[in-house]
């Protein structure tokens, strides 16, 4: 840096002219050779800027906005979901809003009554009673899953069970409902002598079949990626088998299991045709998993064929698509900054 | 907790371990491949070259499937030719030319995060924003742009990592012939990794058949007559027949077999293709030259 601004006729020419010209010009003018008996001038280096091409900016341009379109998409499902919801708070054509209190503590859900009732906490129930009780047991069994397929079973099992597991995670969701509704239902309702078989247990049970090939999946993933060293220095202290997956590879993984448990979590909560199917539909706060629920993506579902565009009920239902959004979006982020911090901690 | 020998009484913990983990296992593949038996048995009977090729007819209770077929194929499809191009973009911006910053940590936040939006929350978007706003009204067009934004997050994640993985000295060695990065994007990388990025975009396909939600208020209709002769016109789609036969109608008991023979043909559309696309991606990486 130094001899460059010493030198700024040389450090000029270096820019420009190609290797050949310069030879020369070195031979022409010594002033820019270093005096004999000194190290040789260090020349500085000078990044080449090419012209782009019309077709490289095209294209640069073009994936550019691809991928800002793809960004955005999430910006303008939020615009639109709290646009349309904002009308129902807010209220419109002379009708008062309805206060966040009723909307949030309210169980009384009338959206066609007159006046209608537009209380979202029995759906709120409804969605939170089946979430739960699904990842009780999906959590587990996916996890389970997980520590048979990364850890226990040899390599040509996994060879093919791990691709079964993921293919199982595609089944679509409408077919899982219809056994719950033609099989599980009649099942539970003649076993435990209930009044419908369509109520909380059978969502969940069915969610949990949904779910766990997802946490499974995920739970693999992350359980692999434990580095093998850590696991042959427990081997080579002497434990067993399951003594180094329970207090080596899953206490290094749980990052990424509590991501997988959480993904499996958002995808039930998300879940529309299971619920819409199995969980009977009525809309008040279960006080056993007997009941029948309500929540909030079948509500969505079952009600907004039959609403007008632009009125009180589409609002309310936008209003229950936006809680729904916030919801699964807060579980997301739970689970990218959890998977972040575990791949930054090795 | 002393690592020293392993003891009688630890080794058998060890295998009681090993044996619950495996019961878990067992227990989970067992209760799964039970449902697709479940399924496939009871769908079996109904399915036939006329369930395939014919109109319902009697309300619904008789005849065949084919508009159903038909709506989904087009749905899936016409979803492909929005999340392909869009998607494919997208990742090719974050392979080869996002430098870290906080655009693009946006850009992977937001395409992560849709990922997780559920399903019936697209249906939402697309009924506010192209049936209502676009005035495409609910029609196959509708229903197409809904899904193909769905499935897009899909196809971005997947078409990133075929692209990440073809190596940087395919890059290099373009560029150090005097390749622009275009040049290099179009002539090396992209041959390399489309396999990878296409195979993804199947898996994307058949999510895009499976899914119900986000077509019951953009495009799918109970019945119609004749298939589709505009993008603007409804559709019947396999998920929503299903669902209108068992969930909606008023002849629910009567109409099982119907029900558990769409399930099937679905179900066959659905695994059929993630399976296509696994094995392509088993065979792509064996056969994997770098």
């Amino acid at each position: 840096m130094t001899a460059d601004a010493a030198k700024p006729e040389a450090s000029r020419r270096d820019v420009e002219p190609p290797a050949a010209e310069r030879t020369t010009q070195a031979v022409a003018e010594p002033a820019s050779v270093a005096p004999a008996g000194q190290p040789p001038v260090e020349r500085p280096f000078v990044a080449l800027r090419p012209r782009l091409s019309p077709a490289e900016k095209g294209s640069r341009l073009f994936f550019l906005v691809c991928a800002v379109a793809a960004m955005g998409q999430m910006l303008l499902i939020m615009v639109f979901l709290f646009g349309e919801a904002a009308g129902l708070f807010l209220g419109q054509d002379g009708q008062p809003g309805v206060s966040l209190r009723d909307f949030f503590l309210s169980e009384d859900w009338y959206p066609t009554y007159d006046p209608p009732a537009f209380g979202a906490l029995a759906l709120l129930a409804g969605s939170l009673s089946v979430t739960v009780c699904s990842t009780l047991l999906a959590g587990p069994l996916g996890l389970g899953l997980a520590v048979y397929l990364a850890c226990v079973a040899g390599p040509r099992t996994r060879e093919w069970v791990k691709p079964a597991v993921e293919l199982l995670a595609a089944v679509p969701s409408v077919v899982l409902g219809l056994v719950g509704m033609a099989a599980v239902a009649p099942f539970l309702q003649n076993v435990l002598n209930l009044p419908t078989g369509l109520n909380v247990l059978n969502a969940s049970l069915i969610l949990t079949i949904m779910a766990t090939p997802t946490v499974a999946s995920l739970g693999e993933d992350a359980l692999t990626a434990v580095p093998k060293d850590i696991q042959d220095a427990s081997y080579a202290l002497g434990a067993t088998r399951w003594e180094t997956i329970w207090k080596v590879t899953v206490p290094a993984a749980l990052g990424g299991l509590s991501t997988a448990v959480i993904l499996g979590l958002g995808r039930s909560l998300g879940e529309t045709l299971v619920v819409l199917m199995v969980a009977g539909g009525a809309a008040h706060i279960p006080l056993s998993v007997f009941d029948s629920v309500r929540p909030l993506t079948s509500t969505l579902a079952a009600e907004m064929g039959e609403t007008a565009i632009g009125g009180r009920h589409y609002q309310a239902l936008f209003a229950l698509g936006a809680l729904l959004f916030v919801m699964t979006l807060a579980f997301n982020l739970l689970a990218w900054r959890l998977s972040r911090r575990w791949r930054s901690g090795r | 907790m002393i690592f020293g020998y392993a003891t009688a009484a630890r080794k058998r913990r060890d295998a009681l371990a090993m044996w619950v983990v495996r019961a878990m296992a067992g227990l989970t593949l067992a209760t799964m491949a039970l449902v697709l038996i479940y399924v496939a048995v009871n769908g079996l009977s109904a399915v036939s070259w006329d369930f395939l090729s014919q109109f319902p007819r009697d309300g619904l209770t008789k005849g065949g499937i084919w508009p159903a077929v038909f709506g989904t194929l087009g749905l899936a499809l016409g979803s492909m030719c929005v999340s392909i191009p869009l998607g494919f973009g997208a990742a090719i911006y974050l392979a080869e030319y996002a430098k870290p910053g906080p655009l693009v940590t946006g850009i992977r936040l937001g395409v992560a995060n849709l990922a997780g939006v559920p399903s019936v929350v697209f249906g939402l978007f697309g009924l506010s924003l192209f049936v209502a706003l676009f005035g495409f009204g609910r029609s196959l067009l509708s229903g197409c742009l809904t899904l193909g934004l769905l499935t897009l997050p899909t196809v971005v994640a997947a078409a990133e990592e075929s692209l990440r993985q073809t190596p940087a000295s395919f890059r290099e060695a373009a560029l150090a012939l005097g390749a622009n990065r275009w040049q290099a994007i179009r002539q090396v990388i992209l041959p390399a990794a489309l396999p990878g990025m296409l195979t993804g975009a199947i898996l994307a396909l058949g999510r895009a058949a499976g899914e119900t939600a986000p077509i019951i208020f953009t495009a799918a209709t109970a019945f119609s007559p004749a298939l589709p002769d505009t993008v603007f016109a409804e559709v019947m789609a396999l998920p929503t027949h299903i669902y209108n036969l068992a969930a909606n109608g008023s002849r629910i008991a009567e109409t099982r077999p119907q029900q558990f023979g769409t399930s099937l043909v679905l179900l066959a559309l659905v695994l059929g293709l993630s399976l296509a696309a696994t094995i392509i991606r088993a065979k792509l990486r064996r056969g994997r030259k770098w």
